[in-house]
């Protein structure tokens, strides 16, 4: 068959030459969609709310949350209930609830969003790296990833605590080194068809540096998955700090987690339920929210509807 | 083929590239996708490359500018040999040899404004910042553009400004050789011309060449001085425009210019071609074209043709056409 028909093919559909398109402004059309999705905005309000209790608990939080209170115990040593003063009851220690959950708002989210900023370096770092160099470094690379990924998480950090023993960097380093893994292989996947772009091997022709061409042809690509992956990294590392905390091996004592709340909480749900409810509710709360809004980050920077007709 | 002289600002010679391909278990077998191409290009002129969909002339392109390494043969430009350079000399000479691509929906980068894309370009020539601006505005203003478009993206274009930025960008590093490859295949027909005939005004301006390479014969007859024909990644014929469209000798070009719509040529019989060019994985034995081709002999079949000289002056790579000529020669000197 010869070609030269298709061409006229083309021509004559004008399959190629479209009225000018416009790309309307990305902040405008972000608040636009948030305006139109109540849950989104619901998920932002209450992840800004937390954020702004964390940075300000000392101003927030009514009591100091290690202080135990020699009226936050009944005359039998049990927690007081929620009241007027204890709005949401004291602990088995006598410690104000509201002021621990608020102080422990800190380590959540600071554990959080730490983790998840070294997760996202180690995993945009590697997964670059692999997808855009190739050949045996990509190998030794991916299997590495590979290993890193099929360790049970939570086994892992539990091993890697024992043996560093427990505090807040060390949560913050572990959860980092167990979640970097899925950012890598996600960027690794769409660096290789990044650099098969024309664009890509356009800016190589023109004699543009293999740095410069990561920088200003890749990077602003692998943003929409860097922020989607990190939302959803805030949420699992908050997820696992509890879960480390739980277990003992988080945050050590006597600083507030939500996790170690839950743990202390659970061994007196019976007479204090509060106890265990309000760190639930927050971490619920938190982890939705989160999830949420990477969910709504991921339809508005999804590439099917976005850049429509490049 | 000649020897290089003065004039020749690109010299391709026996340019080989064999992609290996390995299937499951068995022994990797290699394709050969660009085979014992030759062909040069003086400074201010066009070289055409003809051919269907397969026949090499997209991965000639790319061997050029350096995205694939020949397996073989030589390039050189302005009398030096390039292939296989590396690091820092290579970077300067892609600055030499730019390349204007098909798609301008690909090509450029969705999420760069033009006047960075370009800058991008001035950049690597080494030009101040400060001056960027001013530049960027010049060269729009050699291809047409209205300034305004420096502050757009690619994603407010319409597909001929965009191929406009693309050339304007491969000017910016005031390159000595402009590869078109399918350049204008994806515009529509009236803009196509408009295109055409800006890259001929830059050409009488700045004296680069191009290596023009397009399925389209009739794109090719306006723009390129010499034409050579492709077919599974070898020349079949060499020549100038002239010689190779007024008398086409090799019967896949013979084909080729026959399926160009014209409106002299009404009610003329149209030589057609039967059938998909073969693959170049396996391609058929001797002459490659000799299960399409209406004049193939037994010889076809064998042995590979060489491209061999023609006294009307082209090259052509048939053993129909040889033993024709030999047949005349015989015939005048008896």
């Amino acid at each position: 068959m010869i070609n030269l028909p298709e061409s006229e093919l083309n021509a004559a559909f004008g399959g190629s030459e479209p009225t000018v398109l416009s790309e309307p402004n990305f902040w405008r059309r972000a608040g636009h969609s948030l305006l139109h999705d109540p849950i989104a905005m619901c998920s932002f309000a209450f992840i800004a709310l937390l954020a702004v209790v964390a940075v300000f608990a000392p101003f927030i939080a009514p009591f100091n949350p290690l202080h135990e209170f020699s009226n936050g115990l009944s005359f039998q040593g049990a927690p007081v209930a929620p009241n007027g003063h204890f709005l949401l009851g004291t602990d088995a220690s006598g410690r104000d609830v509201l002021s621990r959950l608020i102080y422990g708002a800190r380590v959540s989210l600071m554990v959080g969003v730490v983790a998840t900023g070294l997760a996202s370096l180690i995993g945009v770092v590697i997964g670059t790296v692999s997808g855009y160099v190739g050949g045996v470094t990509e190998s030794i690379l991916m299997r590495f990833t590979d290993m890193v990924l099929s360790f049970p998480i939570l086994l892992f950090c539990v091993a890697l605590i024992a043996v560093t023993g427990p505090s807040a960097r060390n949560v913050v380093l572990v959860i980092a080194f167990a979640y970097w893994t899925y950012l890598a292989r996600v960027v690794r996947g769409q660096v290789l068809s990044l650099k098969e772009r024309e664009f890509v091997t356009a800016a190589r022709t023109l004699g543009v540096g293999h740095l410069k061409i990561i920088r200003k042809h890749i990077m602003p690509h692998l943003l929409p998955t860097i922020i989607v992956y990190g939302t959803l990294g805030v949420a699992t590392s908050i997820l696992i700090e509890a879960s480390l905390s739980f277990l003992g091996i988080g945050v050590p004592l006597p600083q507030a987690s939500w996790g170690e709340m839950i743990s202390e909480g659970q061994q007196y749900f019976q007479v204090a339920p509060w106890l265990l409810v309000a760190p639930g509710v927050v971490l619920i709360l938190t982890v939705l929210a989160f999830n949420l809004a990477g969910d709504w980050l991921t339809d508005l920077l999804d590439p099917a509807t976005r850049d429509m007709g490049r | 083929m000649t020897s290089p002289t003065s004039t020749t600002l690109v010299d391709v010679r026996d340019l080989n590239v064999h992609f290996r391909v390995r299937r499951g278990l068995a022994a990797s077998r290699s394709i050969k996708a660009v085979d014992g191409v030759s062909f040069e290009l003086s400074p201010g002129q066009t070289l055409g490359i003809a051919g269907e969909s397969g026949s090499g002339k997209s991965t000639v392109a790319r061997t050029l500018v350096q995205i694939i390494r020949p397996t073989g043969g030589t390039i050189s430009l302005d009398g030096e040999v390039v292939t296989n350079l590396k690091g820092s000399r290579l970077r300067r000479y892609r600055r030499r040899m730019q390349m204007v691509y098909q798609d301008p929906y690909d090509s450029l980068d969705p999420r760069m404004m033009i006047r960075e894309a370009i800058g991008e370009a001035l950049a690597v020539r080494g030009l101040a910042k400060s001056q960027h601006k001013d530049e960027v505005n010049q060269l729009l203003h050699r291809v047409n553009l209205p300034a305004s478009v420096a502050t757009r993206y690619p994603g407010q274009l319409s597909g001929g400004q965009r191929q406009r930025v693309s050339i304007a960008r491969a000017l910016a590093v005031n390159p000595e050789v402009i590869i078109c490859d399918e350049a204008v295949a994806a515009l529509d027909v009236s803009i196509r011309a408009q295109v055409l005939n800006l890259l001929k005004d830059i050409q009488r301006d700045t004296g680069v060449g191009y290596l023009f390479i397009s399925h389209d014969l009739s794109t090719l007859r306006f723009m390129a001085d010499h034409v050579a024909v492709m077919y599974v990644g070898r020349i079949v014929e060499y020549g100038t425009s002239d010689e190779v469209f007024a008398n086409p000798l090799h019967p896949y070009t013979k084909a080729l210019i026959s399926a160009v719509p014209s409106v002299t040529s009404r009610g003329q019989m149209r030589l057609k071609l039967s059938g998909e060019p073969p693959d170049p994985g396996n391609p058929p034995s001797g002459c490659p074209f000799h299960p399409r081709c209406p004049e193939a002999i037994d010889e076809c079949r064998r042995e590979r043709p060489e491209l061999l000289m023609t006294s009307s002056g082209q090259r052509v790579a048939c053993h129909v056409v040889s033993a024709r000529q030999r047949k005349e020669s015989a015939k005048g000197s008896a």
